[in-house]
């Protein structure tokens, strides 16, 4: 008998509202003038964020006074991990949606419609005649909604909905950039098919638990691991399967192979977006699943769990020093950082959850800001021309003189990733592996040093390039230019800079709230 | 007001202006020195209100704790940021204010020519700041900020003329010798917060008796070593004669009247830790009595009139450390010296500054001669601090220094001997030289080419200053005069100090106190005397004679800085190199030989990353069928 489930619709706002946002700019896009279509959106889409974020913050008071509970029939849960790591997700939201939706040079950083072929004449007709895939601002909010249901999924099966309504909009968003519009489209599509194949192993997984628990539920699943008995293999290949498909996302070795093609075709706004957003989300539900599911299984799934950590570090460090082109650069750190955050998950300690989540905080301000950044840093032709972003490393030699305030706000980022104290990355790491080491992790936490050590290699080189190089000639006559923008990037960079700041020098009290959310409801 | 607000502000109000005049920059070059000297008066007259308010109540309450902010929260470590205003301290404050400000004044004119003077106004207001925290802290961390501060100030204003290599070779050489003395200081913080726990003045101080006597014979010498480091002395006293590079208002305040006397005011303040180590303090009163000697013989050489009162400076400090390294009895006698010899000797500095004024900026005193025709007010204010300085009775000098020197003839054993000895004959030198340099400058015959008569060189016309360097000359000529004795009516300054001090029960010396003030004078006359026939009556050579052994050695501040170059700069040198080729070779080639290896490790991976999205799903693949065997392994 099917009895019709209970519905808190209270608990459920944050994820109304933006769902409702994205539908409402679905018809925005039929009925509203082109010409105010843009602003529409935008405000739309930033009304509904912030609004989110308040609705998130409201419900962190309720289970701060009347403790966690469960909804809509077991298949979320609203406890404190869920709800910090959202409202971790929506200020990273906010800030990624106003570069996404910042002009320079009255272009922004989409192509003008998505559907001209690349190069041809009806592309060039489009581009002069101002039109803007505003598209774009229902996709994010779509993303967004599927990044808020994820962390909170309490079941496989919504957590792959989860999972397929965050990655289906981002596919579609890789492939949108103004520039370069043909390795944006492969970048697209290898996402997509990656995506996919991921995918598969995540439902491979779910189907496996389900043949050993009969529920698909994580409470249950939890209770079901004790009694293994002759299915074991079941169990253990079914939470590898879906630990993979989880590690897809978060670009862990070797899942990671799209990563560095993905961030460096997709547009540069959308990057920034992907990199801190999707890893949020995606490490949340991690870190249900693992903390919910998995200890029971601690010495079977270690190994593996280990492995993947070590790779993960070792290969995101390795690669991103012999990097030279800036986008592939951040996106091998974000392979490496990955690996770091790894060391929280597989810390299984109470202090490892509120570290994890502070760390994406820290990672995700630096890296809003810094692909922020890089989105005005662009190539000029010998005709003065601006054109497309400047990739290459040595394009940005000598940065630091001409826009020293840029320069000076990408060196933050590039210190808070290194991990340098007194800026929120030193926090972070500091959080996450004083973690590892209280859950008996040591030797992960000596080469997670170690690693970071290296890493701090490339990022200095960068800052070294920026202040203490000489810019390069070109022989065709190009530069590199900064351009001005209508200034919703420089209020995200500031905000980015002075939380990197803020979080590195006086982390107390954001610390202290992240150690509130040390506990999953089961 | 209150007592809080007028500590607060006694320190904000120069610091807030030197942040001004930095900040502000060349925009306020019209009134920036006017701004300084606002600043220092406003703080002398906030340090005079204090000093009324300590008077008007009773003695057992006079030392007041202000409480700032907490400053270090720091687990076990809890440093507050807090003034004491007690009466050491406030004597310090009506010193540096009142001082401070009169040298302002003077500079104002003196530095009238140069650009860069508003800077230099606001490196003095940054200073008198430093030295205002360095006296009013009530812990030892916030000491040591001003103690910090005053070097940073210090090094500035040596440095001030940096255009030239060889003042700037000065400034950094004042700084590191600092920074020497500054280990000790930090050195002694450090053993205190593992033995006590606490580096603030009341805690430190309660706690001394339970502590092991070899615990506190460690911090004092570590602490005398900040000491010797700030206040010149012996082995750490190289550096004050080069100081004299700086504009001579620099040294005047500097490195004569307020810093240089900060580790005489260190030891005092830590009388109660050096009371219950007798070594540590026996070895304060040595080093006192070394350097007393030493600069007096340097003194005696030196032809460089700032030089010499730079050796009579250190030597004068000499006494100050000889009477506070003799315990209680000697305290108040260090701090009244300390007090009269900042005003007689910041009045011969600015007078000397007004000799170099009228004298084209020549120092060497071979040039000089006969000024006294030219410039009444200078020679008048400079001799009465010579008079002060030879302890000739009734001048301020008199009156503190015959107090060391009878203090340090009280004692058992062989110590009143030496050191009572010492401080004697210290007298009799410093009456030599003080009187050569006032005669070699003010007397004689001109040896300069005045126009009239055939000396070589340029011609000079020696001239009087402004008004504005005369009056802070003969309001410090005043306080030569008359400050000691105005101060010993009644004993009263040192019943001001009792209450940090201690009361003392009077001590005899070993020889009567008349026989030895006879004994003094006698000297003291012998030492004028000699002066007067060589300097005086004597035609004094132009260009040096070689001079005895003694002499060429004293020229060469007795070799210190050969000794300083061979056993420390020399093997610290080379001690550098090896370091250096070892960090190179080993620690350098470790890190390059891990980076290469990363890069050939990065190509080859590289290799990997194709672009292909067949070979990226195949790496899933394989990377999933490791999985599963890996998780799977231990079930088959």
């Amino acid at each position: 008998m099917f009895v019709a489930p209970h519905i808190e619709w209270a608990a459920l706002t944050p994820v109304l509202i933006l769902l409702g946002a994205a539908v409402i700019g679905v018809l925005v896009e039929a009925f509203v003038p082109r010409a105010s279509r843009r602003l529409v959106q935008l405000a739309l889409s930033a009304l509904a964020v912030a609004g989110a974020l308040v609705a998130v913050t409201w419900r962190w008071t309720v289970v701060q006074s009347s403790g966690p509970r469960e909804l809509v029939a077991g298949a979320l849960r609203e406890d404190g991990p869920a709800l910090l790591a959202q409202a971790v997700l929506l200020v990273l939201s906010l800030l990624a949606l106003l570069v996404i939706a910042d002009r320079s040079r009255g272009e922004d950083g989409f192509a003008p419609t998505a559907a001209a072929v690349p190069g041809s004449e009806y592309e060039d007709q489009a581009r002069r005649a101002g039109l803007a895939q505003t598209e774009v601002f229902p996709l994010t909010m779509f993303a967004v909604t599927g990044m808020l249901v994820f962390p909170a999924a309490a079941d496989l099966l919504t957590m792959f909905i989860a999972l397929e309504v965050l990655s289906l909009p981002l596919y579609l968003l890789a492939g949108l950039a103004r520039y370069r519009r043909l390795l944006s489209q492969e970048a697209s599509l290898k996402y997509f098919l990656l995506g996919a194949f991921s995918s598969a192993f995540f439902l491979m997984g779910l189907a496996l638990l389900y043949g050993y628990a009969g529920s698909v539920r994580l409470d249950e699943l939890a209770v079901a691991v004790p009694a293994m008995a002759g299915m074991d293999g079941l169990l253990l290949a079914g939470s590898a399967l879906v630990i993979v498909g989880l590690l897809f996302k978060v670009g862990a070795v070797p899942f990671h192979a799209w990563t560095p093609d993905v961030y460096q075709g997709a547009p540069t706004s959308v990057t920034g977006f992907m990199a801190a957003c999707t890893k949020v989300a995606a490490f949340a539900a991690l870190l249900r699943f693992v903390y919910v599911v998995t200890p029971g299984l601690t010495w079977d799934l270690a190994p593996f769990l280990w492995t993947v950590a070590i790779l993960t570090m070792v290969v995101g460090t390795v690669l991103a020093i012999v990097q030279t082109d800036m986008k592939r650069t951040l996106a091998y750190s974000s392979v490496a950082h990955a690996g770091f955050l790894l060391l929280g998950v597989i810390a299984l300690d109470e202090r490892g959850i509120g570290g994890v989540i502070f760390y994406l905080l820290a990672y995700g301000l630096a890296t809003v800001g810094s692909f922020g950044l890089v989105s005005l840093v662009r190539t000029k032709d010998a005709d003065g021309n601006v054109t497309s972003e400047a990739g290459h490393l040595s394009e940005w030699a000598g940065l630091g003189r001409r826009s020293p305030v840029l320069a000076v706000s990408f060196a933050l980022f590039l210190l808070s990733f290194a991990g340098i104290p007194l800026t929120a990355g030193f926090t972070g790491k500091f959080a996450v592996f004083s973690a590892a080491v209280a859950g008996g992790a040591w030797p992960l936490v000596v080469v997670a040093v170690l690693a970071s050590a290296a890493a701090a290699f490339f990022y200095v080189r960068i800052i070294v390039l920026m202040f203490f190089t000489e810019p390069p000639v070109a022989e065709d006559g190009s530069s590199t230019t900064v351009v001005r923008t209508e200034g919703l990037t420089a209020v995200a960079v500031v905000v980015c800079a002075v939380g990197t700041v803020l979080l590195g020098v006086v982390p107390s009290a954001i610390l202290a709230i992240t150690a509130q959310a040390s506990k999953f409801l089961l | 007001m209150s007592v809080d607000l007028a500590a607060t502000l006694v320190v904000a109000i120069p610091l807030l202006s030197a942040g001004v005049l930095l900040l502000l920059g060349r925009r306020s070059d019209g009134f920036g020195h006017w701004l300084g000297v606002a600043a220092s008066a406003a703080s002398c007259v906030l340090s005079v209100l204090l000093l009324l308010s300590l008077l008007g109540s009773p003695a057992e309450d006079r030392s007041v704790g202000v409480h700032l902010f907490s400053w270090i929260p720091a687990g076990e470590l809890s440093v507050d940021a807090g003034f004491l205003v007690d009466p050491l301290s406030v004597t310090f404050l009506i010193l540096i204010t009142f001082v401070g400000t009169l040298i302002h004044v003077y500079a104002v004119a003196y530095m009238e020519h140069d650009d860069d003077r508003r800077r230099f106004f606001a490196y003095l207001n940054l200073f008198v700041a430093a030295m205002l925290i360095l006296v009013l802290a009530d812990s030892y961390a916030l000491l040591f900020v001003g103690w910090e501060g005053v070097g940073l100030a210090s090094y500035l204003l040596i440095g001030f003329w940096n255009q030239r290599t060889d003042y700037a070779v000065a400034a950094k050489k004042a700084f590191v010798m600092n920074r020497v003395g500054d280990m000790g200081l930090l050195i002694g913080m450090g053993a205190l917060f593992a033995t006590v726990g606490s580096v603030e003045f009341d805690e430190v101080f309660a706690a001394v008796p339970g502590l092991s006597e070899g615990w506190l014979t460690a911090i004092g010498l570590a602490l005398l070593l900040g000491a010797c480091g700030k206040s010149a002395q012996f082995p750490l006293q190289a550096w004050l004669g080069d100081a004299m590079a700086g504009p001579t208002p620099v040294s005047a305040l500097i490195h004569a009247a307020t810093m240089v006397t900060a580790g005489v005011y260190l030891i005092v303040r830590s009388g109660p830790i050096f009371e219950a180590a007798p070594t540590a303090q026996l070895v304060v009163a040595v080093v006192g009595a070394v350097t007393l000697l030493f600069g007096a013989i340097v003194g005696c050489a030196k032809d460089d009139i700032k030089k010499a009162l730079a050796a009579s400076t250190m030597s004068q400090i000499g006494y100050m450390m000889l009477a506070a390294g003799l315990g209680p009895i000697g305290y108040a006698f260090a701090i009244f010296h300390l007090f009269t010899h900042g005003f007689f000797k910041a009045g011969m500095f600015l007078g000397a500054g007004s000799v170099m004024h009228g004298m084209n900026d020549e120092v060497n005193m071979r040039g000089f001669g006969g000024l006294s025709r030219y410039m009444r007010v200078t020679w008048i204010t400079f001799g009465l601090g010579w008079l002060a300085i030879l302890g000739i009775p009734p001048f301020s000098g008199f009156w503190s220094k015959d107090k060391i020197i009878e203090a340090a003839f009280v004692g058992e054993g062989w110590q009143p001997w030496v050191l009572g000895g010492a401080a004697l004959i210290g007298a009799g030198i410093t009456a030599f030289y003080m009187s050569r340099l006032f005669f070699m400058t003010f007397h004689g015959e001109p040896r300069f080419n005045d126009g009239k008569n055939d000396q070589p060189g340029p011609e000079q016309h020696p001239h009087e200053s402004p008004a504005l360097m005369t009056v802070p000359m003969i309001v410090l000529a005043l306080g030569s005069a008359a400050l000691g004795g105005v101060l010993m009516v009644g004993e009263s300054f040192f019943h001001w100090l009792e209450p940090v001090t201690g009361h003392v029960e009077h001590h005899e010396p070993v020889v009567p106190v008349p026989v030895l003030i006879a004994a003094t004078l006698v000297l003291v006359a012998l030492g004028v005397f000699l002066a007067w026939r060589q300097y005086w009556a004597a035609r004094v050579p132009v260009t040096a004679p070689a001079g005895s052994v003694l002499t060429r050695a004293a020229r060469r501040d007795l070799y210190q800085d050969v000794v300083n170059e061979a056993v420390f700069a020399r093997p610290g040198t080379h001690l550098v190199r090896t370091m250096t080729y070892a960090d190179t070779a080993v620690v350098d080639g470790a890190v390059n030989g891990l980076g290469a290896g990363a890069v050939g490790w990065g190509e080859r991976l590289r290799k990997v990353q194709n672009g292909f999205v067949r070979s990226y799903g195949a790496l899933m693949a394989v990377g999933v069928v490791l999985v599963l065997v890996a998780v799977l392994a231990t079930r088959i």
